[in-house]
């Protein structure tokens, strides 16, 4: 039987290892998987690589693997937003690397990945320190820098509904790098508000499907 | 400066004035913002959120607010009817792809030939581009929108920046307090000058040559 749906956010996490490196989706605070992150915290594996836009803010979220001493490296387009002070003091002590990658960028990445491709060319970052010590190349008469796909091992996501199947739908502006995240990594992890019976979601209407997410566990509604 | 220019309202109203009907427009955080409000009432411009959200509206009432809705500044915000939501990898290929008529940007420095810094004072590590350089590098025009000198009175319109570029060569029109200047090939144009202000008095505050675009609205 196909059956994706774990009982708790915990047992979901359980075997992430050391040293993985982990997409973590959101934009701010709005679609971070909040309670995957929590386990992830009581769970306890160390020299995480993470993935995701943000660095979490005040003490919740991204945050408190930072607060935790967790992390070892991440790779963000914003993380020293204003309330990022567990990031800022993590990085400030030179506990975490930091990879700076343009938004959109980051979101090719991952896209390229999900897609089994090795990498792509962009406009973006083109002229700037960004295109330092990276192949730039001419096509069709402007200029592009290559960028490299990015493969997480595991991503955690926050979707609204989800089947048993895995099948998975967001709400509203809370998808944001979720799906391409879902698609991206090896072993997908979604939380959702509810679990749904199969056939319960139009199949036009599922914004994932099931084929890439691994995991499915119910965390009830509140962010 | 005894003299004040143009309000903040002031130059969202200039910006708002150049955006055609139809068009689909990103907004940058600070300034910028204040653009959506003063859209003549007789155009429909969607606005797009680099977070996935096409059509986005006014900022909700009290009690309206959505959790799951929220602009580039996690500020919330509301959608308007026919909106549509993407995901981030799709919201970037909107920019990049050419679909993205004007993003209006706030600026630390613009040069002479439209380069654009606006994400890293000096070496800040800790400095963030967030989806400056996507907007920069896809959107079909580029407009800053900042005050003409820094806080300190130093002109923001330079020779050359100083700061990291966000992108080289991509600013189309600049609007000040002071100004509006067009950066064209054959230098910087100022299209409109702030009441009360000369082009001596612009210049003055500006390190590359200026000169005047005819024909020049004096207000």
């Amino acid at each position: 039987m196909n059956n994706k749906i774990v009982a708790t956010a915990d047992e979901a996490v359980a075997d992430i290892p050391d040293g993985a490196a982990i997409a973590v989706g959101g934009f701010g605070d709005i679609g971070v998987p909040m309670p995957l992150i929590d386990a992830l915290v009581r769970h306890g594996a160390k020299n995480l690589t993470i993935i995701a836009n943000n660095a979490g803010t005040g003490d919740r979220g991204l945050a408190l693997l930072f607060k935790h001493g967790l992390i070892r490296r991440l790779y963000a387009s914003f993380p020293a937003q204003r309330g990022a002070d567990h990031f800022r003091r993590a990085f400030e002590a030179g506990e975490v690397e930091l990879e700076l990658v343009p938004q959109g960028t980051l979101a090719e990445r991952l896209r390229a990945a999900s897609a089994g491709l090795g990498g792509f060319y962009t406009p973006t970052g083109v002229g700037t320190v960004m295109a330092e010590g990276k192949e730039v190349r001419e096509i069709d008469g402007r200029t592009y820098v290559f960028e490299r796909a990015l493969r997480p091992d595991v991503a955690l996501v926050k979707a609204h509904i989800g089947d048993r199947f895995g099948n998975v739908r967001y709400r509203l502006a809370s998808r944001n790098f979720n799906p391409v995240m879902a698609m991206a990594a090896r072993l997908s992890i979604a939380q959702v508000e509810r679990v749904v019976p199969l056939g319960s979601m139009d199949p036009d209407d599922v914004h994932t499907a099931g084929v890439w997410v691994d995991r499915v566990v119910a965390v009830g509604g509140g962010r | 400066m005894a003299r004040a220019g143009w309000t903040p309202e002031d130059m969202a109203a200039r910006v708002a004035a150049d955006i055609p009907d139809g068009a689909c427009v990103n907004l940058g955080i600070g300034l910028p913002t204040l653009v959506a409000s003063f859209i003549p009432t007789d155009r429909e411009v969607l606005f797009h959120s680099e977070n996935g959200i096409i059509g986005m509206g006014r900022r909700p009432r009290p009690g309206e607010e959505d959790a799951d809705l929220v602009d580039a500044g996690k500020a919330p915000v509301t959608l308007i009817t026919g909106a549509a939501i993407v995901h981030h990898a799709d919201s970037f290929a909107l920019i990049r792809g050419g679909r993205l008529d004007v993003t209006v940007l706030g600026a630390m420095q613009v040069s002479a030939r439209g380069d654009l810094a606006n994400w890293r004072i000096g070496d800040n590590p800790l400095a963030s581009m967030g989806g400056a350089m996507d907007l920069c590098a896809g959107a079909r025009q580029v407009f800053a929108m900042m005050y003409h000198v820094d806080k300190d009175g130093r002109p923001k319109i330079l020779r050359r920046c100083t700061y990291a570029l966000t992108a080289p060569a991509c600013v189309r029109r600049i609007y000040t307090d002071l100004a509006i200047i067009d950066v064209t090939p054959a230098g910087l144009e100022v299209r409109e000058l702030a009441p009360g202000f000369t082009l001596a008095d612009v210049q003055a505050l500006t390190e590359p040559p200026l000169h005047l675009a005819a024909p020049l609205q004096i207000v």
